[in-house]
């Protein structure tokens, strides 16, 4: 028996793959954005005078790094409701990827943060610059220019990865697939053409970081 | 009467376990023996064969893994093959392992001074004597931390095949907690043995990445 291929249904269902891309876009910026808060808050911890407040960090990056998201989306999706969370699945999702992102944020603003010398602020301060000063231009945007390349890397994995999300039925381009696959049976089709709606999002993304760096962080460094 | 996180359980898990690690291994082994080629495609000169290499790496870098696993299996599936389920997966994982591996291998084998290479031309080396006594073992070593980095995501990622129904661990912890309704209990244990598969991996490589970097400082 020959199989033909439609991607009819895929055209038809366009509209709300579109809807499932923009899901999917914000889901990975509230995932980021809770992952940059865990970064920073993980790096002041990580440098803290307290042994077990550095251990806890420590603990908690080895641990997020070396077990599977989805194994970890599993465990929060569960242990969430117990400490008297109830979340829709789509708010599970931000905290999983949050927490998964977080631990990478971690490493990647501590080498940030290592690469600035401190002959450099203490130059800046000899220059007069008063304190915001120095940490604007000394400190951050250094900083910020050193850690690019990385933490956007770490966005558009954070983006694929939200696919995972799917497995709790969160909001996003994946499980808005899995339901034209069973109203159609069309499953080829549908995620063929969806791995394509992936790329363009990973393409675009990474077009505009580039631009963004050109804008903001390209100056001469000597 | 649901029946309590055991032994019999436990021993579910197990086997779970080594599915992963066959798949895991499959896919490696798989994986190590395509990305080569698609690290030497990728640096071989040719203008044309170093665009559709670089194409076909940016595809598999710019799409979830679980999508690249879908295409795979319900492609497979229109061919008319029967193939079995584990047979599916690590076909699926097989090809996202060789666009990795060659990507990491890439960037290796241009680390590799041109000088190496320039040498081994002008004692009169053809290119596949270049590439296996010149060339490829410097660049193995400095591609093993990353090549490891990539074991342990290779790990993890099997961890996917779940969600098209093969049973290797993480389903096998999806069983056993809808059978005994200890969903933390069980995803602890399955979190736990995934970690202990991959940590003492990542700690290897990192350590591996320190030495390298103090030999390239002198």
């Amino acid at each position: 028996m020959g199989y033909t291929l439609d991607f009819s249904v895929v055209w038809h269902a366009m509209p709300a793959l579109l809807w499932g891309c923009a899901g999917t876009l914000g889901l990975a910026l509230a995932g980021m954005t809770l992952a940059m808060i865990i970064g920073v808050a993980g790096v002041a911890a990580r440098d803290s005078k307290a042994a077990w407040l550095r251990a806890v960090v420590i603990g908690f990056v080895e641990i997020v790094r070396n077990t599977p998201f989805l194994v970890q989306i599993f465990f929060l999706f569960f242990a969430l409701p117990l400490v008297g969370l109830k979340l829709n699945p789509t708010v599970t999702a931000i905290i999983a990827l949050g927490v998964n992102g977080g631990a990478y944020a971690i490493e990647i603003i501590r080498g940030g943060v290592q690469s600035i010398h401190k002959g450099q602020v203490e130059a800046g301060y000899a220059l007069g610059l008063h304190k915001g000063q120095v940490f604007r231009f000394i400190v951050l945007k250094p900083a910020l220019r050193a850690i690019y390349p990385s933490l956007t890397g770490q966005f558009i994995m954070l983006t694929l990865t939200s696919s995972i999300c799917s497995a709790v039925s969160a909001y996003e381009l994946t499980s808005v697939a899995q339901r034209i696959e069973s109203d159609t049976f069309r499953s080829f089709e549908v995620y063929f053409s969806v791995t394509f709606l992936y790329l363009a999002i990973s393409w675009l993304l990474m077009l505009s970081f580039a631009l963004i760096s050109h804008r903001f962080l390209s100056y001469p460094t000597r | 009467m649901a029946p309590h996180f055991g032994l019999p359980e436990f021993g579910f898990l197990l086997r779970g376990m080594q599915w992963t690690v066959l798949l895991t291994l499959v896919a490696f082994v798989g994986g190590c023996t395509a990305g080569l080629a698609i690290a030497l495609l990728r640096t071989c000169g040719h203008k044309g064969v170093e665009w559709f290499s670089r194409i076909y790496i940016g595809i598999f870098q710019g799409t979830p893994l679980l999508l690249q696993l879908f295409v795979v299996y319900y492609g497979l599936a229109l061919t008319g093959l029967k193939l079995d389920a584990f047979v599916a997966v690590a076909i699926g994982f097989t090809v996202n392992a060789s666009a990795f591996l060659g990507e990491i291998w890439r960037g290796a084998i241009q680390a590799v001074p041109l000088g190496q290479t320039e040498a081994a031309m002008a004692l009169g080396l053809h290119y596949t004597s270049r590439m296996r006594d010149i060339v490829l073992p410097q660049a193995i070593r400095i591609s093993l931390p990353a090549t490891i980095g990539y074991l342990v995501q290779l790990i993890k990622g099997t961890s996917l095949a779940a969600i098209v129904g093969f049973i290797e661990l993480a389903r096998a912890g999806q069983i056993v907690s809808n059978q005994t309704f200890q969903p933390l209990l069980v995803f602890g244990v399955v979190g736990a043995m995934y970690f202990i598969l991959c940590w003492p991996l990542s700690w290897w490589g990192s350590r591996m990445e320190a030495r390298l970097a103090l030999a390239s400082q002198r």
